[in-house]
């Protein structure tokens, strides 16, 4: 695709400049350095031109005018506050105008020292004020969401925070309220500000109307120092600021990077980081004699650890869990591979199977940097497949959302129902049960004929046989470009640093092989709840079992070495994102003594007496696994019956979000989803609460019953309160109702 | 919780009028109020769901019409035009008399609930000033004293004939109208002097536009 | 110059507003002309007339027509707006009580014309009367085979819905009107786009008032030449004049555009008697007013405009010497307060504040300082604000200062109900206390 742009000369407080036709005043400004003060602008919002602050002279045109909504044309002559007596007037005129109700409390605003109304104030404003009448009060604040508070009299109705709502993320739930002198934002009462990227709201309120529970009052900017890192919840590689005082984490931002994230991120980046502090191992751990776990020095405890791994050695299993940087997937993979010369590696501390395998190593590791944000903004169509972008890589739902609203994407997606994210994407649900998607995927060629039309397939496709197969045999058939997204951020640089076992067991089958064949196992990051099998029962039977943790689980609990590791905020690294794009960041908190997996892996390297090198070239060599394609298990749903299909929220109970009860009160409730049809069959009633099990593991949660919704399907997320399965899609389930 | 299934069905007999679903919102919120006399949390969850739209987004129109009341206006809601043009030829006047007769200023109820009370705005009956209006309708060229008499009629329960229009009905009833659903009286009301002024005037003098074709 | 009743014509009869009524006089005969001809003819025909919105801007009809791009596959609407809400403007809603059909036949010629087959009434809510005769006249309409498919055998088909605001002043402002029409809030929208590339519901639309659309038939039937024999070269036509304030015979007055405000106001039966006129506003509150000196310009847009005003909406207000103008002026600030959507900065807090300092005038407490400060504020609105509302709210008191500034500074320390008795300036004044 050719793009001519048209350039027009646009001269700015007397420079002449060329721009594409189509610029907008203030952004012509910007390039040239010149700072046109505003409120509402935002260059991914819409503009309204409602707050007229940056009001600017243009030659010929009688009125002042807004800079933010005006686009260039050939030869305008446009003066700014630095060259226009009536631009410098009219702005300060706004300024005042803003003022005469603002409370001007500013010694405990949290914005106080950051803010744009204060920063303008000083540079546009009069100093004193001209207005003696009785200021606007509103009792103040009021919740918008568990997380969100806003105090009114501050909101200068830019209306950014309804705005974002409504155009970027889809949940209007705040709005303008009221009219003229009593406009504010708000919501109905019935319907909190319950949104996934409900923080950035925060973070754009030019004003400090808007300001989160966590950080209220607990600090000033100017105590903050700021370092860049990148988010490590999700695979979306968001840039970020944290924001630290005296060594510890006040609060993180969302940072600029038009490239990925653009300027936002969601609320478990943003909140999502007590994890950092509390709970944390302080010192490693050996077990004794008496099998209790005692703490140890470290010279002890890497003593005991190498004894145990040299001992083990090739029999030894090392899982990696998907939260590793790129530098520390490599030292594991040198080290499973060089030092205990072991192939039964993994990263998927998930459900994974050999097909999964086959498919990674021939579609993505290794691939580079695949299809981009950028190509899913130009594609035709995408095409999703075991992938709710919303819940599970919520950068990547806001990208399509806007592909779709402005460039006119078109989303499908083989799903068991249309999922909200979907329904705002205004994308295409082809309905289907787990047992269909396969046949649903064959069905949907058609969709992704288009040059440039994408298949984005997520991690939980591996739960479904035959599924990566078929995506595989798609992609070849349409030509469609593929990529993959996995949930968290570690698992495409695992996965590239070689920590998939292409000629070894994978997890499930390592865990079920642990205390036979398998004698020892070095495990890192990985929770009992992530992976179906039960690998406390397998740590239990294996020999020696060495864990490599940040925080205590219980997996630490019977591991026979604990070495505590360093948390994100504590080392350098990167992480390489879905993109296959890498987002590396530094220490933001000193901490002697922390030491990265790759250093301690390092030291245990050498207290066993060994040395290994890296190997960022493995897929070089890498014997590929031929391509194992596992037949659809013939789901057979008996009475009572129904096939699982389940995915995480994006706020649940994840291990890496506890301690944060507001950003927990804006999670999703569990649900539990059902056909019309399915509910007839199965005897559940809209809004009574429902009891799913399967193998012992049992889940209730409230029904609702859903139009249009695959058959012979139900669905109630993995990890939230109350509904932990820990069984995978596919799973055949017993599904009763209760009363209402 | 008057809110049946066939104000469901009404709300969508408006819906039905309109090439794109969300401009029926207005007429909906009008609708609203015919069954409750004001728009009631309820009333914003039907809009919402008929319409596919978030509470919020019908509450943020809601609250921006002044027609639409947070809490029930009285069966006769009773309106004094205190802009310029009525407030200065008598209006304000006559809204302090009335405001003072009930007991209740502006936005409030008297405690039966029969009356409530609205400094209004202009309602482009400026040649009839000064202007009331009781449920809207019309009540022109009113004097303190015809103001306390209406006002008294309808504690009453009197009948009020308006002006211009029909015998002054309840709230509610006219909301329903302004939703589009008709009543049957529009043959009620019709020009009075001052609409006719410059008619009058014209044969008086024996004026007239010059001729046309028709 | 002579009164000229053309849409006011029958009012007196009983059943003007049926369509019987209505074609009694050649009703509907506009409608089955028009719709022989090319669309494009009526759109010159209309342009050659000089027909000027009659909803306060006084912009050339014909020439708004012709914006709205033609054979663009798109969905076209016209939109009548009979929001009528501006202080003082009392035209549009008696027209629509006693002549609704004038309209509707309007509607359709105008709808054919720009190849719209979707027309929408906005109606102010508060005249359940109104709405009341303008749906039985589309009923009606319906019903003879004026409006649905295939209108007259013309293969041309219209539907008109009738909408009920709820209660705002800035509805009707043409892109707030718009708004509200698709079920939002009421704030005016940023143009360009205008609306007649992107109206209604995103497609080419066309806002016009209700007088404008309501001449139409008129128009169409009488010819160009009949209608510029009346007004001037280049405010043509009649006009509504609805005359409110301390007249004798406060009413309806349709005359040519140029009749002078002195020849209306003896039309209106002058000044109540004993009494003199102090001010008087063109057509709305929004309107700088004017003083008697200048009672003999003619009412077209061209003199108004030379005279320091604005012809507005052309339903001049008059008043004596009895009324306070510090009362006046806060009255009217009270209004645009209250009516400021809110969406911008200037007119949302500039309202406020203006009100707040008048308010206080108004009850005596002030310094000549403040005057200065009300014109600064003004100043601050005028021309920075998002829509015209704003301008308007920044009008009264700058000319109300400028012809009256003693009074205001008597202001400062008298309030406005002692320097004049509210009762005097009543309709009914004496009779009451
Ligand atoms: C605040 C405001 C209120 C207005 N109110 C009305 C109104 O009630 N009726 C009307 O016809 N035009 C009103 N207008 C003018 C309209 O925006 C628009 O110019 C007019 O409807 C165009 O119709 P016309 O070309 O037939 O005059 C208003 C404008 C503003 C700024
Ligand atoms: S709360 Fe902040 S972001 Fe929202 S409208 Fe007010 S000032 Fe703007
Ligand atoms: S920044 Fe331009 S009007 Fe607000």
């Amino acid at each position: 695709m050719t793009v001519t742009t048209q350039l027009v000369t646009v001269t700015v407080d007397g420079v002449t400049v060329e721009v594409p036709a189509g610029t907008l005043i203030i952004r012509v400004a910007e390039m040239l350095g010149t700072a046109i003060p505003r409120f509402c602008d935002h260059p991914l919002l819409d503009p309204v031109a409602a707050c007229r602050m940056c009001l600017v002279e243009i030659e010929g045109q009688g009125k002042p005018q807004p800079s933010c909504a005006v686009t260039v044309t050939d030869g305008m002559i446009v003066k700014t506050q630095h060259s226009s007596e009536m631009a410098a007037k009219a702005q300060a005129g706004v300024m005042e105008f803003l003022l005469i109700n603002h409370p001007l409390d500013c010694p405990i605003c949290d914005k106080g020292g950051e803010c744009p109304l204060q920063n303008q104030a000083m540079t546009a404003g009069q100093g004193e004020t001209r207005f003696d009448g009785t200021k606007r009060t509103f009792p103040k604040p009021i919740n918008v969401s568990a997380q969100v508070l806003l105090d009114r009299e501050r909101c200068v109705s830019c209306a950014r925070c309804t705005r974002f709502a409504d155009q970027i993320a889809g949940d209007p739930f705040i709005s303008l309220l009221e009219r003229g002198a009593k406009q504010q934002v708000g919501i109905s009462s019935d319907q909190p500000f319950d949104s996934y990227f409900s923080g950035n709201t925060i973070q754009i309120c030019p004003v400090g109307a808007l300001t989160s529970a966590k950080y209220r009052f607990r600090s000033r900017p100017f105590d903050l120092v700021s370092s860049p890192t990148a988010c490590e919840h999700c695979a979306a590689g968001c840039a970020l600021r944290t924001d630290v005082r005296r060594n510890t984490v006040m609060r993180r931002l969302a940072w600029d990077a038009p490239e990925v994230n653009e300027e936002w991120n969601c609320d478990k980046g943003r909140f999502a980081f007590p994890y950092l502090t509390d709970g944390r191992i302080q010192s490693p751990l050996v077990r004794d004699e008496d099998g209790n776990l005692i703490p140890a020095s470290w010279p002890e405890a890497l003593r005991v650890a190498a004894a145990g791994l040299k001992k083990s050695g090739a029999s030894t299993a090392v899982l990696t869990g998907g939260r590793l940087t790129n530098e520390d997937a490599l030292a594991y993979a040198g080290f499973a591979r060089k030092v205990l010369g072991t192939k039964d590696v993994d990263f998927r501390a998930r459900a994974a199977s050999d097909e999964e395998t086959s498919f990674l190593a021939h579609h993505v590791a290794g691939s580079g940097l695949g299809v981009t944000y950028a190509d899913l903004e130009a594609a035709p169509s995408v095409l999703l497949v075991g992938f709710e972008p919303e819940d599970e890589s919520p950068i990547v739902f806001l990208r399509l959302r806007k592909a779709a609203l402005k460039g006119g994407t078109k989303v499908y997606a083989i799903a068991p129902f249309l999922t909200a994210g979907l329904a705002k994407m205004k994308g295409t649900l082809i309905a289907a049960s787990p047992a269909e998607e396969v046949n649903a995927i064959v069905g949907a060629a058609g969709y992704v004929q288009d040059a440039g039309s994408i298949v984005l397939v997520g991690e939980r496709a591996a739960q479904t046989p035959g599924l990566l197969t078929a995506v595989s045999a798609l992609v070849t058939s349409t030509g469609a470009k593929l990529a993959w997204v996995p949930r968290r951020a570690g698992e495409r640089g695992a996965l590239d640093a070689g920590l998939l076992p292409v000629d070894g067991r994978n997890t499930t089958d390592i865990i079920n092989a642990l205390g036979k064949d398998i004698k020892g196992l070095l495990v890192a990051g990985v929770g009992s709840d992530d992976v179906a099998a039960d690998i406390v029962a397998g740590a239990e039977r294996a020999e020696f079992v060495v864990s490599l943790e940040t925080r205590h689980t219980d997996i630490t609990a019977v591991a026979d070495v604990v070495l505590p590791v360093a948390v994100v905020t504590e080392k350098s690294g990167t992480f390489r994102n879905w993109e296959g794009r890498d987002r590396s960041f530094n220490t933001v908190v000193p901490t002697p003594g922390a030491l990265s997996d790759a250093e301690v892996l390092g030291e245990i390297a050498s207290a066993m007496g060994e040395f290994f090198g890296v190997d960022p070239q493995f897929w070089n060599s890498a014997a590929k696994p031929a391509s194992g394609i596992s037949e659809p298990a013939a789901a057979s749903v008996g009475q009572g019956q129904a096939l699982l299909s389940t995915w995480r929220h994006l706020l649940d109970n994840g291990t890496l979000q506890e301690g944060e009860p507001y950003l927990a009160a804006t999670a999703r409730m569990a649900v539990v989803r059902v056909s019309p049809a399915t509910a007839a069959k199965l005897n559940l009633v809209d809004g009574a609460t429902a009891t799913v099990t399967a193998h012992g593991q049992s889940a209730s949660a409230p029904v609702i019953v859903t139009v249009g919704m695959a058959e012979d399907t139900v669905w109630i997320p993995a990890n939230s309160e109350g509904s932990a399965l820990g069984l995978p899609s596919g799973t055949v389930v017993n599904v009763s109702g209760g009363a209402a | 919780m008057s809110l049946t299934q066939e104000t469901r069905e009404k709300a969508r007999e408006i819906i039905s009028r309109y090439p794109q679903a969300r401009s029926a919102l207005l007429p909906m919120l009008h609708l609203v109020q015919s069954e409750e006399g004001f728009v009631s949390a309820d009333g914003i969850a039907l809009c919402a769901e008929e319409l596919e739209l978030t509470t919020a987004e019908v509450a943020a129109v809601a609250t921006f019409y002044t027609m639409y009341h947070r809490k029930p206006a009285g069966e006769f809601h009773v309106g004094v035009c205190i802009n310029p043009g009525c407030g200065i030829l008598g209006g304000d006047e006559i809204w302090k008399r009335v405001s003072d007769r009930l007991g209740i200023g502006h936005d409030e109820v008297t405690e039966d609930g029969k009356i409530s009370l609205e400094r209004i705005e202009c309602q482009a009956a400026c040649t009839h000033a000064p202007v009331m209006t009781a449920n809207w309708e019309f009540l022109d060229n009113m004097t303190p004293e015809s103001a306390l008499e209406v006002i008294e009629k309808l504690s009453r329960g009197e009948e009020v004939l308006s002006t211009r229009g029909p015998r002054v009905r309840s709230f509610k009833e006219n909301e329903l109208t302004l939703a589009g659903f008709e009543d049957e009286l529009v043959d009620f009301g019709q020009a009075d002097a001052m609409m006719l002024a410059g008619l009058n005037r014209a044969k008086e003098l024996g004026q007239s536009a010059p001729k046309g074709t028709l | 110059m002579t009164l000229t009743p053309v849409l006011t014509a029958h009012w007196d009869e009983p059943d003007s507003y049926t369509i019987s009524g209505y074609q009694r006089h050649g009703g509907y005969t506009a409608v089955k002309k028009a719709l022989k001809q090319a669309p494009d003819d009526i759109i010159t025909l209309v342009k050659d007339s000089g027909l000027r919105g009659r909803g306060g801007a006084g912009f050339p009809t014909g020439l708004k027509w012709s914006f709205v791009p033609q054979g663009d596959g798109k969905p076209h609407y016209l939109v009548v707006n009979a929001d009528e809400s501006e202080p003082g403007a009392c035209k549009d809603i008696p027209l629509m009580l006693s002549n609704p059909h004038s309209l509707i036949e309007g509607i359709i010629i105008a709808s054919f014309a720009m190849r719209s087959n979707n027309a929408f009434i906005y109606l102010r809510g508060e005249v359940p009367h109104v709405f009341r005769r303008v749906n039985s006249a589309i009923k009606e309409a319906y019903a003879a085979g004026y409006l649905g498919k295939n209108i007259q055998g013309s293969g041309f088909d219209l539907d008109v819905v009738l909408h009920a605001g709820a209660g705002a002043y800035i509805c009707g402002e043409e892109t707030a009107l718009l708004d509200s029409l698709e079920g939002r809030r009421g704030q005016p929208r940023l143009k360009p786009p205008f609306p007649a590339v992107a109206g209604l519901y995103a497609s080419p639309s066309c806002v016009n008032n209700v007088e404008t659309i309501a001449n139409i038939p008129y128009i169409v039937n009488n010819g160009v030449d009949w209608f510029r024999s009346m007004g001037t070269e280049k405010s043509p036509g009649f006009k509504l004049f609805a005359v409110s304030g301390h007249v004798n015979r406060p009413g309806i007055y349709e005359a040519p555009l140029g009749i002078t405000m002195r020849e209306l106001l003896e039309h209106a039966g002058g000044v109540r008697n004993g009494h003199k006129v102090k001010f008087w506003l063109p057509g709305g509150s929004s309107v700088p007013m004017l003083t008697p000196d200048l009672l003999d310009t003619p009412l077209t847009y061209e003199d108004i405009a030379a005279a320091g005003s604005m012809l507005g909406t052309g339903t001049p207000m008059i008043f004596d010497e009895t009324t306070s103008v510090v009362r006046a002026v806060t009255g009217w600030l009270a209004f645009y307060k209250h009516e400021s959507c809110g969406k911008c900065t200037p007119c949302r807090e500039g309202t406020y504040w203006l009100s707040d300092v008048l308010h206080r005038l108004e009850e005596g407490h002030g310094t000549e300082a403040d005057l200065d400060k009300l014109v600064e504020v003004c100043a601050q609105i005028a021309g920075r604000s998002f829509c015209a509302l704003g301008d308007a709210a920044a009008t009264p008191f700058p000319a109300a200062l400028k012809h009256f500034r003693e009074e205001f500074v008597q202001a400062t320390t008298t309030p406005a109900n002692e320097s004049f008795d509210p009762a005097a300036a009543t309709v009914f004044a004496g009779a009451t206390r």
